[in-house]
């Protein structure tokens, strides 16, 4: 297929090769008839080129004149103005030529007046032609099925009437007449839709006018002059005989006039359509979603401005309130910001009130009201509350010079301005709530970061044990502690803490904890000076409803002794590598920043054992006991100590793995309501074993 | 679910408290202790027989009022607490802190009320 360009290129080169056939085969039967030559020029010649020219210049336009839209109406008819414009210049040099060479032979001349009367055709029938397609344009502008099917009827009926150039029928024969006749009548019942005038504002309507003007005379003008050729001179091709031209000169003029008729007579009204479409205009700005980056502001301004454009107001003010930042913001309009308070002093006092909530939304706090005023510059107020999400967050005040000057139509504007705007800000807000979470999020994330480094990556083990550890928070961050630290050569501390509570606050404590196991450990304290000294650090620290449990442990290689208290926390599961038997150490204790004074020592207990190669001691946080299946039972002791019996003989990783194995199972999830914490600790030494003294009390 | 409820006598206040208390059900247990404090009752029974769990927040909440009753010398009682959620207490060390006995009976006994 050809492209549209393609398309107007080649049409102006058959319109230009037809025209100059045109002009070659009038020229030669011209001459034919003043020299009684034959030069064999058929008769029907210049009448087919006139056709095929006449048809090129219609494709040419109907390709290059474009779709008609409410804003390029004034484009379209510039250009038939502009063209009009061109042929009317031409032709009145052709006339100047004449006149000034009035009295010479030249002017005499058949061919030479026969060449300027053809010149004159060509472009008189482009502007008909341009002319016609844009009125074809502006009529479908808005079209309709019917509208669509009379006007191709009409089109057609044109093309057909082209053919009746050979006919031979002359203007004033019947068959001519008639069909010029019907196709007028066509024409007229085109011309009546003019529903395009109706999108012109003011200006544009005053615009249209005079160009409409203008071509009614150049149409006119055009006519007169073909008749002052066809009456003056010999012509070959006379357009007054050609049905298809008469009929479009009556149809572009019958159109013309009709426009110029509608448009005067919507003049008045205009001013009212025009504000009907400003009203969709702003309410379209008003539905726009506020850009991010923007403020809410924005959305203020546009409906005050909008608002006071929909009801003519001489003044507005917006009041908005943010109660989260607390303060509140005044926007104006033609008005004193210091007159406000008389005037909703005088709106709360006026005789003349109307109250528009309806009975649904009847909210004494959030009026919707007119009033009539006295002693204030304005005589009427609408005041308007603006409600987001069932809370105001802010008023509209609407005022005029003239009383009870707010009728129902523009109330109904300013409330869809109203809701409108709500809408706009609530999305907003939803939005920015959206995109607040998501930060709330990354931080959360970092947090989780930071905290999970707050854990060891490595522990101290040594040749007499090994030493492994799992830890799982419920939420992004948690209260549970594991650490390690290296006395000397053979000492080792060892601690487990669980603060009380979950979440955020917990897991600051816990770093408070790490701080404080790693500032005591280094000073080799006894197990029990160092409980009272991090219970005397915690006391200060903790929040009042909080506390750590811990248990704390200092495994000596070369004395085979591990010592340890116990701060409250879960006893510690121990298994005797020999006997096989299990138990719960079960000292005295109690929780750090429960007790946050010096009495906190007498109730803390040191125990100590000698250890033997496949011992094995399970440390861990009630997150583990405390698991519950669907049933609302708890993991308990009992289970952990049979999972670990089962399991003892492995390593320590396999141990863990096995015991987690066996929580999640009992539990039928992977994840628990609480933080998780559990050590293992095994036994390897190969040294002789020392007697089974195995647990000794020491107060 | 916590559920709580107060009985109060001319010498002495009864809150029951039963379900769960976990870390947001505590702050009404705090609530409602913080109130029986603050009305002037030098008695305190707290009937736990209803409590099925108690996380720690919950352990706090007590824990928290230890030493303000010390210094207006308010005698609380805890009873009626179910073994699992004793033993809870136990392990935390607050048994040492907190008077815990067995029935209401033994409670008012301890608080010399009848």
């Amino acid at each position: 297929m050809l492209s549209n360009k393609s398309i107007v290129r080649l049409s102006i080169a058959f319109g230009i090769i037809f025209w100059t056939l045109l002009l070659l085969t009038n020229l030669s039967i011209l001459f034919d008839q003043k020299n009684n030559a034959s030069l064999g020029i058929p008769q029907f010649l210049p009448h087919a080129f006139l056709i095929l020219f006449i048809l090129s210049v219609g494709v040419y336009y109907r390709y290059s004149i474009g779709k008609a839209e409410s804003i390029n109406f004034i484009d379209l008819l510039w250009r038939v103005f502009v063209t009009g414009l061109l042929t009317t210049i031409v032709s009145l040099s052709i006339k100047f030529f004449f006149y000034v060479f009035g009295g010479s032979m030249l002017t005499k001349n058949i061919l030479l007046i026969n060449f300027f009367y053809l010149v004159n055709l060509g472009l008189i029938l482009a502007f008909l032609i341009s002319t016609f397609i844009v009125w074809k344009r502006l009529i479908l502008y808005q079209k309709s099925k019917k509208l669509l099917r009379t006007w191709q009827f009409f089109e057609y009926f044109l093309f057909l009437s082209l053919a009746f150039e050979f006919s031979g029928y002359k203007l004033f024969d019947v068959p001519f007449n008639t069909v010029i006749l019907l196709l007028v009548g066509i024409g007229l019942i085109l011309s009546v839709n003019l529903k395009w005038v109706a999108y012109l504002n003011f200006k544009q309507k005053w615009k249209s006018i005079l160009f409409l003007l203008l071509v009614i005379i150049y149409l006119w003008y055009f006519f007169m002059s073909l008749v002052g050729y066809s009456n003056e001179s010999v012509l070959i091709t006379d357009l007054l005989n050609n049905v298809f031209v008469l009929a479009v000169f009556a149809f572009i003029f019958i159109y013309s006039v009709f426009s110029v008729l509608v448009i005067l007579f919507n003049l008045p009204t205009s001013s009212v359509f025009e504000s009907k479409l400003e009203e969709v205009i702003n309410f379209q700005r008003l539905s726009q979603t506020i850009p991010t980056g923007q403020k809410e502001e924005q959305v203020f301004e546009i409906l005050l401005d909008s608002a006071v454009s929909a009801v003519f107001a001489d003044a507005a003010w917006l009041e908005v309130t943010d109660a989260k930042a607390g303060k509140q913001e005044l926007l104006v309009r033609n008005l004193n910001p210091d007159l406000i308070d008389k005037i909703k002093e005088a709106a709360q006092n006026s005789t003349l009130k109307r109250i528009l909530n309806s009975e649904l939304e009847r909210n004494p706090s959030s009026q919707k009201l007119t009033a009539t005023l006295k002693k204030v510059p304005f005589k009427s107020i609408l005041v308007y509350p603006i409600i987001v999400k069932n809370e105001q967050i802010g008023t509209l005040a609407l005022l005029k010079e003239v009383d009870d000057s707010f009728n129902k139509e523009m109330i109904d504007i300013i409330n869809t301005y109203v809701n409108q705007a709500s809408i706009s800000i609530e999305n907003f807000r939803l939005l920015n709530e959206a995109l607040e979470n998501e930060r709330y999020k990354e931080e959360l994330k970092i947090a989780s970061r930071v905290q999970k480094s707050l854990l060891p990556q490595t522990l101290d083990k040594n040749h007499d044990y090994n030493i492994t550890a799992f830890s799982m928070a419920a939420d992004e961050v948690g209260g549970d502690y594991y650490d390690t630290f290296r006395i000397n050569d053979n000492k080792v501390a060892l601690i487990i803490a669980d603060v009380s509570g979950k979440g955020t606050s917990a897991a600051f404590h816990m770093s408070q904890m790490k701080g404080i196991f790693h500032s005591l450990a280094q000073l080799d304290l006894e197990p029990k000076e160092f409980m009272v000294q991090a219970n005397s650090a915690l006391s200060r620290c903790l929040e009042k409803t909080s506390f750590i449990t811990a248990s704390y442990f200092i495994i000596d290689t070369k004395s085979k002794i591990v010592r340890f208290t116990r701060a409250g926390h879960c006893p510690t599961l121990y298994l005797d590598g020999r006997t096989r038997e299990t138990s719960f150490f079960k000292n005295k204790g109690l929780g750090l920043g429960i007790l946050r004074n010096s009495s906190f020592e007498d109730y803390v207990q040191v125990n100590e054992f000698y250890y033997k190669p496949e011992d094995v001691f399970v440390l861990y946080t009630d997150g583990i006991t405390e698991a519950t299946n669907q049933n609302q039972e708890e993991f308990g002791y009992d289970r952990l100590r049979t999972s670990l019996l089962k399991h003892a003989n492995l390593s320590p990783d396999k141990i863990k793995d096995g015991i987690i194995d066996d929580l999640y199972d009992f539990c039928g999830k992977r994840s628990l309501d609480d933080d998780y914490t559990m050590l293992i600790v095994k036994f390897t030494g190969h040294e002789n074993v020392k007697s089974v003294e195995s647990v000794k009390t020491k107060k | 679910m916590i559920e709580i409820s107060t009985a109060e006598d001319k010498e002495y206040v009864c809150i029951s408290v039963g379900g769960e208390v976990d870390a947001s059900s505590s702050i009404q247990l705090d609530a409602t202790i913080q109130n029986a404090v603050s009305d002037g009752f030098k008695k305190i029974m707290i009937d736990c027989s209803g409590l099925n769990y108690i996380s720690s927040a919950g352990l706090g909440v007590f824990m928290s009022y230890i030493q303000e009753l010390e210094i207006k010398e308010i005698n609380m009682v805890i009873f009626g607490l179910q073994d699992k959620v004793f033993h809870v207490f136990q392990i935390l060390g607050l048994d040492q802190l907190l008077k815990i006995v067995d029935d209401e009976k033994s409670a008012k006994g301890l608080l010399n009320v009848i």
